[in-house]
């Protein structure tokens, strides 16, 4: 581990002049489950820590009935809370599908955004290539074993995807992400926040340096009350996704008035299904639909050699869980 | 201000790289706590910070300034067992012995996680206000600490035997 300095940070405008200011080389630290890790296989090399944990942890209610939640809310307390679990579900639902209680009793809700891919070639720095590690260097990812990797949105560059399922659901639900950063405050839709990889995997979002992330909002969506998030993987806890759903949606008279869909493990960016979304509003919430709105969303999966099952498998999620939706009229979460 | 590890405040080392992990093994010699993968996949290095568990080799030691921590050395004593503890030996909740210094503290921290009614991946109703002690509960709730001398069963064996037997936090002291 290469040395660095430790700073805990009072406030955020503290945290932007002490990361953002002077230093090039500073990160911002929540709840180390992923950077620690990180700085240790020296993937990450920062000479300055700032630790922005002491920043907001509190979740409260908007004026407009949505919920604002601050970075440093831990994982745990943001899937337990009253209003997460019977206006948000999905949300809940994602969060305690991902990682172990450890682990979501450390992380933060800022880190888990910003964690980085899990990709096996992105750690292997002793013996692979990774553009998203070394910009230029090759992606040793795209010829082997990709079994994991990206469907949608991959380039030649880079068919990573983000790990997180958390995100799956923030950007189902429309998520705003407030930030402050050198250039002072400014708020930007969570859809917009992750990047694809295109030429620059290196780059997984659009945050420019000294960025940080203040809270998340949530705005009222009263859909969301019957939402669900489905995780499929090799073992039933403690694994990340090979394919998951968020889903939410509304149905009257038998016909979708509303409908908010997002892929996990598909992606280099958690993947909001607007082609699906939009297949399925004013259809009827029969299996037909769902099947040809899934079939829409998927038309471009590009799979890789060892992925093909996951065209497959995204497919047949989305119209099961859209079904269950379906199915449970307003008898609460679905899931 | 310094780290309290069980009941004794200690300092903070004075280089931010040392891992929670690291000062307790390392500098204060509690050898209880494990290291196991180093990257937060197994779950040996568990303990409790003001009583929620958390994984130590993830942890930086600097992060947790005036927090109070509790290792397996603060759970019982020779002859004084944690009931936890007593029902292990008694369920064969280890082979080797090596995970179950985390898989001690960890249940500590599931039980109260469960008491207070946080919903896990397989809670059937999120609005629950009490989750069944089940066997399926406890095994999600536990999946974070790996054991590979395959003592799974024993251990949810022997932690659905004390908390069923002491449902209240007082008793199972």
């Amino acid at each position: 581990m290469m040395p660095f300095t430790y700073t805990q940070a009072a406030d955020a405008d503290a945290a932007v002049r002490l990361a953002g200011g002077q230093q090039a080389g500073a990160r911002y630290l929540g709840g180390g489950t992923n950077l620690v890790d990180l700085i240790r296989e020296t993937i990450e090399r920062p000479t300055a820590l700032v630790d922005v944990t002491g920043l907001s942890d509190g979740i409260t209610e908007t004026d407009g009935g949505g919920l604002l939640i601050g970075a440093a809310v831990r994982n745990t307390a943001l899937a337990e809370h009253r209003l997460v679990r019977s206006r948000y579900p999905m949300l809940a639902r994602a969060i305690l599908a991902g990682a172990s209680p450890q682990i979501r009793n450390m992380a933060t809700v800022a880190g888990n955004i910003l964690q980085r891919t899990r990709c096996a070639y992105f750690y292997d720095q002793a013996g692979s290539r990774c553009n998203k590690r070394e910009p230029g260097q090759g992606c040793d990812a795209i010829d082997g074993f990709n079994r994991m990797h990206a469907i949608l949105g991959a380039s030649p560059s880079c068919v990573a995807t983000h790990p997180s399922d958390m995100c799956v659901a923030l950007a189902a639900l429309d998520a705003t992400v407030h930030l402050t950063g050198t250039q002072g405050e400014r708020r930007l839709p969570f859809a917009d926040l992750h990047r694809l990889p295109g030429d620059e995997p290196d780059r997984d979002t659009v945050l420019q340096p000294g960025d940080l992330i203040t809270a998340v909002e949530l705005p009222a969506l009263p859909t969301a009350a019957r939402s669900a998030y489905r995780k499929v993987r090799d073992r039933s806890s403690y694994a990340f996704a090979l394919v998951s759903v968020a889903a939410a949606l509304a149905v009257e008279n038998g016909t979708v008035t509303d409908v908010r869909l997002a892929l996990g493990g598909v992606a280099h960016k958690p993947w909001r299904a607007s082609k699906a979304e939009q297949a399925l509003r004013g259809q009827p919430a029969t299996e037909a639909a769902f099947q040809a709105a899934a079939a829409a969303e998927l038309a471009e999966a590009t799979p890789l050699r060892d992925n093909a099952f996951k065209v497959e498998l995204a497919q047949r999620v989305i119209v099961a869980v859209l079904g269950e939706l379906a199915e449970s009229g307003l008898a609460g979460d679905g899931a | 201000m310094g780290i309290t590890v069980n009941g004794t405040d200690v300092d903070l080392p004075d280089d931010p790289r040392v891992s929670l992990l690291d000062l307790l093994r390392e500098k204060l010699h509690l050898s209880g706590t494990k290291k196991g993968c180093d990257q937060g996949a197994c779950g040996a290095c568990t303990v409790l910070v003001d009583g929620q568990r958390i994984l130590s080799c993830l942890a930086l030691a600097v992060q947790y300034e005036g927090r109070s921590v509790t290792t397996i050395e603060g759970v019982g004593a020779d002859g004084a067992l944690h009931p936890l503890q007593q029902a292990f030996i008694e369920h064969d909740g280890f082979q080797c012995g090596y995970c179950t210094p985390g898989q001690i503290c960890s249940a500590i921290g599931m039980i109260e996680e469960l008491r207070r009614g946080v919903p896990s991946h397989i809670t059937g109703d999120l609005h629950a206000t009490s989750i069944p002690y089940s066997r399926d509960e406890l095994r999600e709730r536990m999946s974070g600490n790996l054991c590979r001398c395959g003592a799974h069963n024993g251990i949810i064996d022997a932690i659905a035997e004390t908390y069923r037997a002491n449902p209240q936090p007082e008793a199972a002291e």
